[in-house]
């Protein structure tokens, strides 16, 4: 039989404000446990929380770039449980009325878009972070995270494969990341995501009994654990069993999921609307402001890119991918003519790059102005395509002018004919066996002696220039 | 001259003549203190030292032109579920005992900014659950007016501190009603403001969308004038809206002529003692005589009020005290193997049984299945009583009825059913749930000679009325002049 | 309609409020609370058909603060109270996830 799979994510996003949800303390990153803190946050008796605008803000925002309708009226409540992380043993999130609902997000899976449904968006806080490993008996309680704005973003059951979630959450990142309210970097847990997943024979109507993966630290992970989980529950129906309603957690290195807990006896969390802070009211004016802070998304600058530019819809989609690295070619762009040029260079060296170096594009010291001087030295035959790697590279580590770089190390391309005859004369004296090859007909021969040339010369030869002279002498 | 038994108003005119000091003023308050708390039990944590240091200083400090605020230098007491910085602040609970607040209360500071003289912590009940303090986790606070009865619940301490003269003042919380039971049954003024008109920062949260903080005081001169001082906008809770307009001191005015007032039918039937039923209409028939408009007023739903205000206030709590669980701050039970025992004991050992019940009918009312037959209900009656008082404030400037059907009961007195809350909520929760500010005034004595409360129940944010026609009455008649007869010496 | 709790109700909800009880302990809160929930259980006669709830007495709306940062709580200060410190964490029996 073959089998659907049905998927539903429940992710979790921090806000990049500056100050906690509820009180003034810091959300910075990596900060020395419990040092931002303060009663509130770490729910002392009778500590009041008051709301950060800018949270409310940002949830609006993201609801609008994900085309969620924004509740006009919403409200805070308290979701109640106990937890060491959770210090006033309830969390203030929302229950009935969500900032935002009913979006949805267009994902192109295979070259096809997919419509993915938002069912809700909203605000709450997030609890602090439990440190399992220095004691063997003990854990122990850091409360800097508790109280930093977190926006779920709950989607409908609509995506049907590993892939399409991975796309999906792709997708999202990137959408909120360019509209700035979160920087979802995974690896600190500012992005986190549960997934729902059952599966179902295909042509069925009614969803499969659904189990919860928690635990998913990368992307990577979402989709290793979504295949092995959806072969998980198709073998037990295979075999005539029945699939448990379940939290499982993910162990990636094991590659494998554990059963946590049964959820038959679901949590009562007992939400009731948090008496200690007042409703919300979101006029029309207010919307309108924050959709006027949003800037273009990138399926909406992928399209503009190919008709624009006439890039390949390919190109525009890694370009757009990030907004760093949207506005960075828009800057180069702006300077040079060829767009093609431009994205071949992006996509080839400068992400490598940037991916080896692990840094951000903001951080690339290389700058679009020096970026395209380094195009204009390749246009106009002052160096070598290969130099040119040499002189990005160089670029990138220390910010060069390419210009300054090719006068320094001495690298401009020799165009002058009687001096490459003469290198060219000597390589193939030293390599009789080549030219033999050549001569009976192992064109594959010529290569060889072009890459000589060029080790020769450093690379500094021109490549066209070096291939007709070879010509010229091996005919001789 | 016993400068303990002054008033606030009194005892500031004479600092600010220099007639006498801060010190001279602690001095005879610690010393009415060692006389009667024995007796009285109202203190939990007497802060003496710190009092003393504080009067030396403001002494010190005191240009002798220099005008000083009417609170500077006057020793005042602060109901134990109020937190002051640096001075144990227990909720009268063993979950607290050891709680050191690294902060204060807005009450507190505001009035540590005019310079009041902190003399300590007051009894209550455990998480002010109660009426009686018997569920306080210290002791009993008694009636100063009759040590075998009860000072009220759970701002006994607060009131029973301020008729045996132990504070010139009292900050006390009023949750359902027990700032006004208190402060009736002990024959002093108290103030229940506007919910969202006294900042809760800093006040331990109980019946959160109900509790409001406010003054106990020896008149209502003495009240309005700690109102000032507490009152108004505050960032630290949102749900002090609005910025203080008035000056609720100059407004005192001993006239009420054109005064409507609303005689609550309702609580003049039956449940209430004769003694107060006739003190209270006595006391209305003055208000007459001196130029008000009298005219019976009917709030059918307001019998629905003491149990809307239980669920309420036992669902709120029950969020509220999930965060003591023995990690942050309070109690914690020793060698635990696992988390879950870890919270069991800590909150089974760190509670009473008035705390557990109240959290486990909270529970229960928020529970999946029973939350729109309870909780959601009671928010629903709790609409259609603001309504109805709305209605009748188109007519009414005030309502008046008892503060409490009853004067002071002996301990042990009490009914030991569910039905005695009830009852004892009955004449203040309709205030409470509907977050209107209401004043007790007293208005007599019974047979007993136990003090009688009055109370007034005004619109909201108009305690200004509510002072005015407090102030006329007691311009008028002297209940709030007599003391306790005991003998302390 | 007469409304009881259960020593099993009882049970429950001391679970859910973190308390633990002698079996005679969890018959006296059975009592208690069935008392005090046949009294409020009045409520659900009234008729609030189309009534909304209030949850907020006062007509407040919208009260925030800017996203501004403020200085933290000194960490020694913030731990005074707490019955079991290390490394400047609050610490807990091992908790197994
Ligand atoms: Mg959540
Ligand atoms: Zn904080």
């Amino acid at each position: 039989m073959k089998y659907e799979v049905v998927i539903g994510l429940e992710v979790h996003a921090e806000l990049s404000t500056q100050s906690k949800a509820f009180c003034g303390c810091s959300t910075k990153f990596g900060a020395v446990p419990n040092t931002q803190c303060c009663p509130v946050c770490i729910g002392m008796p009778g500590v009041l929380p008051v709301i950060n605008k800018k949270a409310l803000e940002y949830t609006i925002k993201a609801g609008l770039a994900l085309n969620c309708r924004i509740a006009r009226y919403t409200k805070m409540d308290r979701k109640n449980y106990f937890y060491p992380d959770l210090p006033r043993a309830c969390q203030i999130s929302q229950y009935d009325v969500p900032v935002c609902q009913n979006g949805y997000l267009d994902i192109v899976v295979n070259g096809q878009t997919r419509r993915i449904g938002i069912n809700r968006i909203h605000l709450e806080e997030d609890a602090g972070k439990l440190l399992h490993d220095q004691y063997a008996d003990s854990t122990l309680v850091d409360l800097n995270r508790s109280g930093v704005p977190l926006i779920e973003i709950v989607t409908e059951p609509d995506l049907r494969s590993a892939e399409e979630a991975k796309v999906f959450l792709e997708t999202l990142r990137s959408i909120l990341r360019y509209i700035d309210v979160s920087d979802c970097k995974m690896e600190e847990g500012s992005l986190r995501c549960d997934v729902n997943i059952s599966v179902r024979p295909e042509g069925q109507k009614e969803f499969g009994v659904r189990t919860e993966m928690k635990n998913l630290n990368s992307f990577r992970a979402v989709y290793r654990a979504i295949e092995y989980e959806a072969n998980r529950q198709i073998s037990i129906l295979e075999e005539g069993g029945t699939v448990l309603r379940e939290t499982r957690r993910w162990d990636d290195s094991a590659g494998k999921s554990f059963s946590m807990r049964a959820k038959e006896h679901a949590q009562d969390y007992r939400y009731f609307p948090e008496p200690d802070l007042p409703p919300i009211e979101i006029d029309d004016e207010w919307v309108e402001e924050i959709r006027k802070q949003i800037p273009e998304l990138p399926a909406q600058k992928q399209r503009r890119y190919v008709e624009e530019f006439g890039l390949p819809e390919y190109d525009a989609g890694i370009l757009t991918s990030s907004r760093d690295l949207a506005d960075y070619f828009e800057r180069c762009v702006k300077l040079y003519e060829n767009p093609k040029t431009i994205s071949n260079w992006l996509m080839g060296d400068f992400l490598r790059l940037v991916n080896e170096k692990n840094i951000e594009i903001s951080d690339v010291p290389v700058t679009p102005e020096n970026l395209v001087k380094l195009f204009k030295l390749i246009d106009s035959k002052v160096i070598s395509g290969p130099i040119a790697k040499t002189v990005f590279e160089e670029m990138f580590d220390t910010g060069k002018d390419p210009e300054a770089i090719v006068e320094e190390k001495g690298l401009k391309q020799i165009t002058d004919r009687d001096e490459l005859v003469k290198v060219i004369k000597k390589v193939l004296a030293e390599n009789p066996k080549s030219v033999e090859d050549y001569k009976n007909g192992k064109k594959k021969a010529l290569g060889f002696l072009v890459g000589q040339t060029m080790k020769a010369t450093k690379g500094k030869a021109n490549p066209q220039l070096v291939n007709e002279i070879l010509l010229e002498e091996l005919e001789k | 001259m016993e400068l303990y038994k002054l008033t606030v108003h009194e005892a500031a005119d004479l600092i600010n003549k220099r007639e006498v000091t801060s010190q001279q003023i602690v001095q005879s308050t610690l010393q009415q203190i060692n006389e009667v708390d024995k007796d009285v039990k109202a203190f939990i944590t007497l802060a003496d030292e710190r009092a003393l240091e504080e009067s030396r200083q403001l002494d010190a400090s005191v240009a002798d032109e220099e005008g000083l605020s009417v609170l500077a230098g006057i020793p005042f007491g602060v109901e134990d579920n109020i937190c002051t910085e640096g001075v144990r602040t227990t909720c009268a609970s063993k979950m607290l005992e050891n709680f050191v607040p690294p902060y204060s209360a807005t009450v507190v500071s505001r009035i540590a900014q005019q310079k009041g003289i902190l003399m300590g912590k007051l009894n209550t009940d455990e998480f002010s659950m109660g009426l009686t303090t018997e569920s306080s986790y210290f002791h009993e606070t008694r009636n100063p007016w009759d040590l075998n009865r009860i000072a009220g619940g759970a701002s006994a301490g607060a009131a029973a501190a301020v008729a045996a003269d132990e504070v010139f003042y009292a900050l006390a919380t009023d949750t359902g009603g027990s700032l006004r039971r208190a402060a009736a049954f002990c024959g002093v003024v108290g103030l229940k403001p506007t919910y969202g008109m006294v900042s809760r920062y800093g006040v331990i949260s109980s019946g959160s969308s109900m509790d409001q903080v406010g003054p106990v005081a020896k008149d209502v001169k003495d009240c309005a004038i700690v109102f000032q001082a507490i009152a108004g906008r505050d960032m630290a809770d949102p749900m002090t809206a609005k910025a203080m307009t008035s000056n609720y001191v100059q407004a005192l005015a001993d006239d009420v002529n054109g005064l409507r007032i609303g005689l609550l039918r309702e609580c003049f039937d039956q449940g209430v003692d004769k003694d107060v039923k006739d003190a209270v209409l006595n006391a209305v028939k003055s208000l007459e005589g001196l130029g008000a408009h009298v005219e019976e007023v009917s709030l059918p739903s307001i019998e629905h009020a003491p149990a809307a205000y239980c669920v309420i206030l036992s669902a709120e709590a029950s969020s509220n005290l999930g965060r003591y669980d023995g990690i942050k701050y309070g109690y914690r039970v020793e060698r635990c193997q696992d988390l879950d025992e870890l919270y069991k004991k800590t909150r089974t050992q760190g509670f009473g049984d008035e705390v557990k019940l109240r959290v486990m009918l909270g529970t229960y009312a928020l529970s999946a299945g029973n939350y729109e037959r309870y909780y959601l209900q009671a928010l629903k009656i709790r609409t259609i009583i603001k309504n109805e008082f709305e209605k009748a404030f188109e007519k009414f400037d005030i309502i008046v009825l008892p503060t409490c059907p009853t004067t002071a009961l002996r301990f042990g007195d009490k009914v030991d059913n569910a039905l005695a809350i009830f009852l004892a909520d009955k004449y203040t929760a309709p205030a409470s749930i509907a977050g209107l500010p209401a004043i007790t005034v007293p208005c007599g004595f019974d047979t007993k000679g136990l003090p009688i409360g009055m109370q007034f129940i005004g619109k909201a944010f108009d305690e200004s009325t509510l002072f005015r026609a407090a102030f006329t009455f007691e311009q008028n008649t002297d209940y709030h002049i007599k003391r306790p007869a005991i003998d302390w010496r | 309609m007469a409304v009881g709790i259960t020593v099993k109700d009882v049970e429950y909800l001391a679970e859910a409020a973190k308390f633990e009880f002698t079996e005679e302990q969890k018959q006296k809160f059975a009592q208690a609370l069935s008392d005090i929930i046949n009294a409020v259980d009045r409520l659900a006669e009234v008729d609030t058909e189309g009534v909304q709830p209030t949850i907020h007495v006062l007509s407040v709306k919208n009260i925030f603060r800017e996203d501004v940062v403020l200085p933290s709580m000194d960490r020694d200060i913030l731990l005074k109270n707490a019955a079991d410190v290390q490394d400047g964490c609050y610490r807990v029996p091992k908790v197994v996830e």
